[in-house]
């Protein structure tokens, strides 16, 4: 509660969480309240920005703004559930490692270690290549195995500075068992960054999808972000001077993970009292 | 200095070890796509025009140079033995050129616009990260935020917008290609003129955005550097501000540069988007055409090419490191 209040005094903090907030319910209020197809032609190829379509309209005649509303969702679910994805694996191992030491520690390490230095999105492009079908799930769940091995380097640190003080070893003395001591004595003092690294995973996962849909290898039958900067690539908008085709799912991209940035910093300045300058 | 050259060589069996997993699940994954990719691929490229006794030579052939009749071990043990052969197979979309010869084209295109890139924007990053957690004040408040915002900004989205505005809208700068397609290559003025005019726009896409990302570590570094008991010292002592801003900035380079060995993987796959934007003919163009053609071998080659140039930039970073940390090197006079 207390870092609850203090979270709130961080200025940083606040407009990173108000951005998503309203990033967030617009995303998912709009089609639930506004029943349209985002995948529906009602207009001709690249419509300039009218009353009617306050946004214009895309390669296939469809309303960009209704695909903007969509695509956020998708790109905001598919985030989140890589963070949550990529968090939950980083911090079992990191945890288990820094705490365990030796043996599992190295193995654990080694691994991850490995998983470092092959560049992410390599794993990324031959997981996708090689699924036929790429549901919302999917992509989350591929994106979040890819992308767990730097919250585990992190933990890991955390986890193996707590491992020697007093109240570890008096639970343990009590006859507590490994996983009941990593989750009653570890965990809660690094919750704090636990989320940070959350806020951050949930970034990388929006920005990854991004990345991914552009080289082809989208999520199939949703519209994301991602998938509707690579239809604007691959049917010239750029070249042909249709900017409403992706200047908004650019934005918003860039709007959505500057906000999480812009959070995170907020809260390593609270959490981490030797960078309040 | 032997035990350099035993922290060097610990590291090298590490990479290499990753290196193997790298080719394992590149030989994997694109095996575990359901129903023969080959059969349908072959008759793909070839209907129309080609007599059914052709499309099963190409298939034979294909069979043949993947082992793919033999047991899954035999296929793995095939694809290791020519890839140390330094063959990458033959290209299923652009039949019958090797994927060495298609690497080996795009290859110098892409090393030629992200290394210098990379390192340009992550000096001129680290540079204004440290002045502004020094300066403080107005320089801080302004360039803070507008770092975060452009290390938001993901690399293909700055890529549109700088070839929308500069390219499209301005008409400054050619909209794409490595160089314009009425010269042939070769060493003469104009050429490399006009490969440095192709060049601008990529070039600076990048650098923009590394420098955002590494800005902000380093700032955040310098401030926790700055506040530390060695600097209230130094000050005490009456030291002047450029010794002490020189020790600073030294103690917050080493995660640094570990920094940079972690986000390479990341840096490099965010470039090859910016080169399909820009249609910049290098790995990342490649592969995006192996990937609309579903050209496996095409892609394997190019995403082994990336995590090969990766782990080796990768590699030699860790060999600097080891040459400046002072940990590493007292760990080697400990030792002797």
């Amino acid at each position: 509660m207390e870092t609850l209040k203090l979270l709130f005094k961080s200025p940083k903090f606040i407009a990173g969480l108000g951005i998503f907030v309203f990033l967030f319910l617009t995303a998912f209020i709009y089609p639930a309240v506004v029943d349209k197809n985002p995948f529906e032609m009602v207009g001709l190829m690249y419509e300039a920005p009218s009353s009617r379509y306050i946004l214009g309209t895309d390669n296939f005649g469809r309303d960009v703004f209704v695909e903007l509303i969509h695509g956020m969702k998708t790109s905001l679910i598919i985030g989140l559930f890589a963070g949550v994805i990529a968090t939950a694996i980083g911090v079992t191992i990191g945890l288990f490692a820094g705490y365990k030491g030796g043996t599992v520690d190295n193995i654990l390490n080694s691994i991850t270690n490995i998983f470092l230095v092959i560049p992410p999105f390599v794993i990324l492009i031959l997981i996708t290549v090689s699924l036929r079908s790429r549901s919302l799930a999917v992509m989350g769940l591929v994106l979040g195995i890819t992308s767990w091995p730097w919250t585990a380097r992190a933990v890991r640190a955390q986890s193996m500075s707590l491992r020697g003080r007093e109240h570890v070893d008096i639970a343990r003395l009590n006859g507590a068992s490994v996983v009941e001591i990593i989750i009653r004595e570890i965990m809660p003092y690094i919750l704090s960054y636990i989320f940070m690294a959350f806020v951050l995973q949930v970034a990388s996962g929006i920005l990854n999808e991004a990345g991914i849909s552009m080289l082809g290898l989208g999520p199939s039958n949703v519209v994301s972000l991602g998938t509707m900067l690579s239809w604007a690539l691959l049917f010239e908008s750029v070249r042909s001077g249709a900017w409403w085709a992706f200047v908004p799912p650019a934005i918003t991209i860039a709007l959505i993970t500057f906000s999480l940035y812009f959070m995170n910093t907020g809260m390593d300045e609270i959490f981490n009292p030797r960078l309040r300058s | 200095m032997r035990k350099f050259t035993r922290y060097i060589l610990q590291k090298f069996s590490w990479y290499l070890l990753a290196f193997f997993l790298a080719l394992f699940l590149n030989f994997l994954l694109p095996r575990l796509v359901p129903g023969d990719p080959i059969s349908v691929l072959v008759s793909q490229m070839m209907s129309g025009a080609v007599t059914s006794e052709a499309q099963e030579r190409v298939y034979q052939s294909f069979i043949q140079e993947f082992g793919l009749d033999k047991p899954f071990f035999v296929q793995f043990f095939t694809y290791v033995g020519n890839v140390f052969k330094g063959n990458l197979g033959t290209s299923f979309s652009l039949y019958p050129l090797s994927v060495n010869k298609i690497m080996a084209d795009a290859l110098p295109w892409t090393l030629f616009l992200q290394f210098p890139a990379i390192i340009v924007g992550w000096i001129v990053g680290n540079l204004l990260g440290a002045f502004a957690a020094y300066r403080k004040g107005n320089f801080d408040r302004i360039l803070f935020p507008v770092a975060l915002f452009i290390n938001s900004v993901p690399y293909y989205c700055l890529a549109i917008i700088l070839l929308y505005v500069f390219g499209v809208y301005l008409r400054w700068f050619p909209i794409g290609g490595g160089y314009s397609r009425t010269l042939l290559p070769s060493w003469s003025w104009p050429f490399i003129v006009d490969v440095l005019h192709h060049y601008f726009l990529p070039f600076i896409s990048i650098v923009l955005v590394t420098i955002g990302g590494q800005a902000i570590g380093m700032r955040e570094m310098a401030i926790y550097e700055l506040n530390t008991d060695y600097v209230t010292y130094c000050k005490m002592l009456g030291m002047g501000d450029r010794k002490i801003q020189s020790y600073v900035f030294r103690n917050a380079m080493l995660p640094q540069i570990t920094g940079l060995a972690i986000s390479l993987g990341t840096m490099v796959g965010g470039s090859l988007i910016t080169e399909i934007v820009f249609g910049y003919p290098g790995i990342g163009s490649t592969l995006f055409n192996g990937i609309r053609r579903l050209d496996y071998p095409l892609i394997q080659g190019s995403t082994l090419i990336i995590a090969l140039t990766v782990l080796a930039a990768n590699f030699i970073i860790d060999i600097v490191y080891g040459l400046i940390d002072p940990r590493i090197k007292a760990a080697q006079v400990e030792g002797s």
